[in-house]
């Protein structure tokens, strides 16, 4: 089917020259889109124009463009990712607006994400929060056959739930808290419901626990806002996973 | 005779790798605390690599472009990772799975380096279970197998369709602990531009800092590549739009051999060209060919009226519909190497069976399956594949089936490398799809993500050894000099020179441009003349780039144009090369694919009389002509036949 075409819509975004300038809004319009046209085959095509009009193009954060990386951040129209569900921002395509409309596009407002450019965040806060136990202990080598440890199906599929997180900052971009909550129990519920998780539960639970609350994220109030948000689906069970094996391991303490 | 030594060990193939390792030398513990090793890339085999290497005891500093190792393009691979585990009791064995890659890669990859592949493979499967990866499971808590194409058992191990994904976050797992202990420092957001050799040994980098763009110096014992392949050099691929192949280049330019630069894999189920202004290709799953029937319509007048929207794929029976894989190859079927697969897509649409506006798409119809498995079992199997396809394409596979069409997906040339993953240059290793050992002509499914992780957990951690035990008196690099100034200043000034063209046109036209140039001449047919007339636009191309070329904003500042200049700058030298290798290899062999060299019914004829060598180029210079060099490859186990999966 052939897409229609948008002959002209505003593009209002959020730009700062650095980490440290003053921000502010520009609205830009952009003319003859394909709704079967990416978002960001949209930003292209208006950063092409404001190369060639003499101005700084827009700083975005995008690789993939098939939604896995998790590289891209936009909260578009007021919301992670945009207007539709299950789908990231390089998922999401021109179909979801129409003739006319003024498209908002800010970065991730978390504190803990400060902006580097224009639309472009900052997320080692998310690097920090795994290095602090987001793994299984073991060196490359010297491991059993796969097979010598049989997990039910249940259990499997459930780990896959939570592993499916790909760390693009939704969550906490949607939270009113700034919380990092669903990203922090993506990791831990995954190992929970895995036997070689085990072995570190109750440190992994802490550690990474305690890492994300000094990196200045916010506490978890259970709006559940950021399971909307997640373009995986994760779902806010996983919160109640890590909230018991948090408590778990501070009760053995 | 050849300059080139490939260090294969002799012996028998079963044995070479165990009577290697025996062999080689090996690092003290309070030696390797000494020594530094930088490692750029943080797929599978950059981040496997270099989460291994800290492990040992080396102090490693990983780079990657991304802002975080998680993101490397190793993390959108879907379908599985082979394994020679045999699990299945199908008769699978290490042998078998080397047979199937070396015959797979159309026998234009190196016997023992196959083998060692395979010999190791299970070791992987095993890692990752420990890593706590979720494979999938059977009932009984097993883990489950699937088919793939060009194999006739069951060997690949699974994560849904996000199984690269998951590998990925199990090595970025392991790497993430060094980095807690210490042993790696990771710096991302930092893009290598150059390498620096001293007295003809690799000592490190020149990276930029993509944040602050300001240009620093690393230092090293040994450098690793992981850098990926150049598929971007069409423009349109399955690769991230950040993908690029600069690191190896600039390899290239400084000394190390770059081999078969013209096997390159075009995927066969990637979702079709849309319009203009498309900026990438997305892959569908090979694995959903375990599934799916290929086809097209039977008569030109169906295709007619499917082009024109007037009829849907649903309102053709069974008996109009043309299963031309099962037709041409009833043994394989919709099983075959994806080579095969996708040339035999492009002869339907160009004979005019295209089913798509552009003529340029078949279908891949779930249909059957659903009424065979139900369809609860096709969406847990294929559930995020097809909903990532409702959402780019805004149809539903459930009820009509996929449009698929060929799109380049993988370089299985690269820089090449010795039996020790070692470059032509002294102390320089590449690793994963960088490299171009293992995979021939063409790669088969799910034999990527093998490659990458059997390189950098299990293969080398040991051969980097060899080297490094030879270093173990050499001090700390410092870079400060001379060699590390000369090559940051020469960055300074590419930069620069890039920066201050000013001319009116940007990057991404020229890469659009490049890219035509390469799919219409270079792409899944070529002949001689095509070549020619590609070697001569791709010129003129790089003049155009160098007079007209526009790069906005600062130097000293977040950047993406300047990012892509230096890449598109690096992947029109290599668009040159990887042409004139095709031209050069006058066979047609796996995903290479000379019309001068095929069979009266349009199959790809090999000729192994003259071309049965690896061919690894040098550079000149940038106007003059690299030189060939040759690594004849010898098959002392397996015996070569045409290729056939009829």
């Amino acid at each position: 089917m052939a897409d229609k075409i948008l002959n002209k819509i505003y593009v209002k975004v959020w730009r700062q020259n650095n980490a440290t300038a003053k921000g502010r809004f520009e609205t830009y319009t952009v003319e003859n889109v394909s709704q079967g046209t990416s978002f960001l085959e949209m930003m292209d095509i208006l950063n092409d124009e404001l190369i060639l009009g003499g101005k700084d193009p827009i700083a975005f954060d995008h690789d993939c463009r098939e939604g896995i990386c998790g590289m891209c951040s936009l909260y578009i129209n007021g919301h992670a990712h945009g207007p539709d569900t299950q789908v990231t921002t390089c998922q999401l395509h021109m179909r979801k607006f129409h003739e006319g409309q003024t498209i908002t596009v800010e970065p991730w407002r978390v504190g803990a994400f400060p902006v580097i450019k224009d639309v472009m965040v900052d997320r080692t806060a998310f690097e920090k929060i795994q290095q602090a136990g987001g793994f299984v202990s073991v060196n490359t080598g010297g491991v059993p056959d796969g097979n010598t440890l049989p997990i039910s199906q249940d259990d499997a599929e459930e780990a896959m739930d939570a592993a499916a997180c790909i760390g693009c900052g939704a969550c906490a971009a949607t939270c009113k808290n700034s919380s990092a909550m669903l990203f922090l129990a993506a990791k831990v519920s995954q190992f929970a419901k895995l036997p070689q998780g085990q072995v570190e539960a109750k440190r992994r639970a802490k550690a990474m626990y305690a890492k994300m609350d000094e990196l200045g994220f916010g506490g978890c109030t259970n709006t559940g806002a950021c399971e909307l948000a997640c373009p995986k689906s994760i779902s806010i069970a996983h919160i109640a996973r890590l909230n018991r094996e948090y408590l778990k391991a501070k009760l053995a303490d | 005779m050849s300059i080139l030594n490939s260090k294969i060990p002799e012996g028998p193939i079963a044995e070479k790798w165990s009577n290697h390792k025996a062999g080689i030398k090996v690092v003290s513990p309070a030696n390797k605390r000494k020594l530094e090793v930088i490692v750029v890339g943080t797929g599978l085999a950059g981040a496997s690599a270099a989460a291994s290497l800290s492990e040992l005891g080396y102090n490693v500093k990983a780079f990657c472009y991304q802002d975080s190792p998680r993101r490397a393009h190793s993390i959108a691979a879907q379908g599985g990772i082979n394994a020679a585990k045999n699990y299945q009791n199908d008769n699978d064995s290490v042998y078998r799975l080397f047979y199937d890659t070396v015959k797979g890669g159309d026998y234009r990859s190196r016997e023992a380096n196959v083998h060692r592949l395979a010999e190791v493979s299970p070791n992987i499967i095993d890692q990752c279970v420990a890593q706590g990866v979720p494979f999938a499971r059977e009932y009984g808590g097993l883990l489950s197998n699937r088919s793939f194409g060009g194999v006739l058992v069951s060997r690949t191990f699974y994560a849904r369709g996000q199984t690269g994904q998951q590998l990925l976050l199990g090595a970025y797992s392991a790497l993430n602990r060094q980095i807690a202990e210490g042993g790696v420092k990771m710096y991302t957001r930092h893009e290598m531009v150059d390498l620096v050799t001293i007295d003809g040994k690799a000592r490190g980098i020149i990276a930029r800092d993509m944040v602050t763009g300001e240009v620093k110096r690393f230092g090293a014992h040994a450098v690793v590549i992981a850098s990926g392949g150049y598929g971007n050099v069409f423009f349109l691929s399955t690769n991230a739009m950040g993908c690029n192949a600069s690191a190896s280049w600039v390899c290239y330019k400084k000394g190390a051999f770059f081999a078969n630069p013209c096997f390159v894999q075009i995927h066969p189920t990637c979702i079709p060209v849309h319009g203009s202004q498309q900026s990438k290709l997305t892959l569908m799953s090979e694995s959903l060919r375990n599934d799916g029937r290929v086809w097209t319509p039977k008569k030109m007048e169906d295709a007619e009226k499917l082009r024109k929207g007037l009829i849907g794929p649903n309102d053709l029976k069974d008996e109009d519909r043309d299963f031309y894989l099962e037709r041409r190859y009833p043994s394989y079927g919709n099983l075959v190497p994806r080579d095969v697969a996708s040339r035999a897509a492009k002869e339907r649409c160009d004979a005019g069976y295209g089913v798509n506006s552009e003529g340029k798409a078949v279908y891949l119809d779930f249909k059957y399956a659903i009424e065979r498995l139900g369809k609860g079992t096709i969406e847990k199997r294929y559930g995020n594949l097809f909903q990532m396809y409702e959402k780019i394409t805004d149809a539903d596979p459930y009820k009509e089936p996929m449009q698929i069409y060929p799109a380049i997906h993988y370089t299985m040339g690269g820089t090449w490398v010795d039996y020790n993953l070692m470059t032509t240059i002294p102390g320089l290793y590449a690793i994963g799809e960088a490299n171009f050992s293992d995979h021939g002509a063409n790669r088969l499914g799910a034999s990527a993500l093998m490659q990458g992780l059997a390189d950098g957990y299990f293969v080398l951690p040991y051969t980097i050894g060899d080297y490094l035990a030879g270093e173990i008196m050499i001090p700390k690099i410092d870079t400060n000099l001379p060699e590390f100034i000369e090559a940051e200043k020469g960055v300074l000034n590419k930069l620069d020179q890039l920066f201050n063209i000013k001319g009116k046109t940007p990057v991404d036209h020229f890469h659009k441009k490049l890219g035509q140039i390469m799919w219409d001449n270079v792409g899944m047919a070529r002949n001689a003349e095509g070549l020619t007339k590609a070697i001569k636009e791709i010129q003129e191309l790089r003049v155009e780039f160098y007079k007209d070329l526009l790069v906005p904003g600062e130097l000293k500042n977040v950047n993406p144009e300047l990012e892509k200049a230096g890449r598109v700058a690096d992947f029109i030298e290599l668009g040159e090369l990887l042409a004139r290798d095709a031209l050069n290899r006058n066979e047609s062999c796996g995903g290479h694919f000379r019309e001068e060299s095929s069979t009266e019914e349009g199959e790809a004829k090999r000729d192994d009389a003259n071309f049965a060598y690896v061919a690894a180029w040098e550079f000149k210079g940038v106007d003059a002509e690299p030189a060939l060099h040759k690594e004849d490859l010898v098959f002392e186990t397996i015996h070569l036949t045409q290729r056939s999966y009829k």
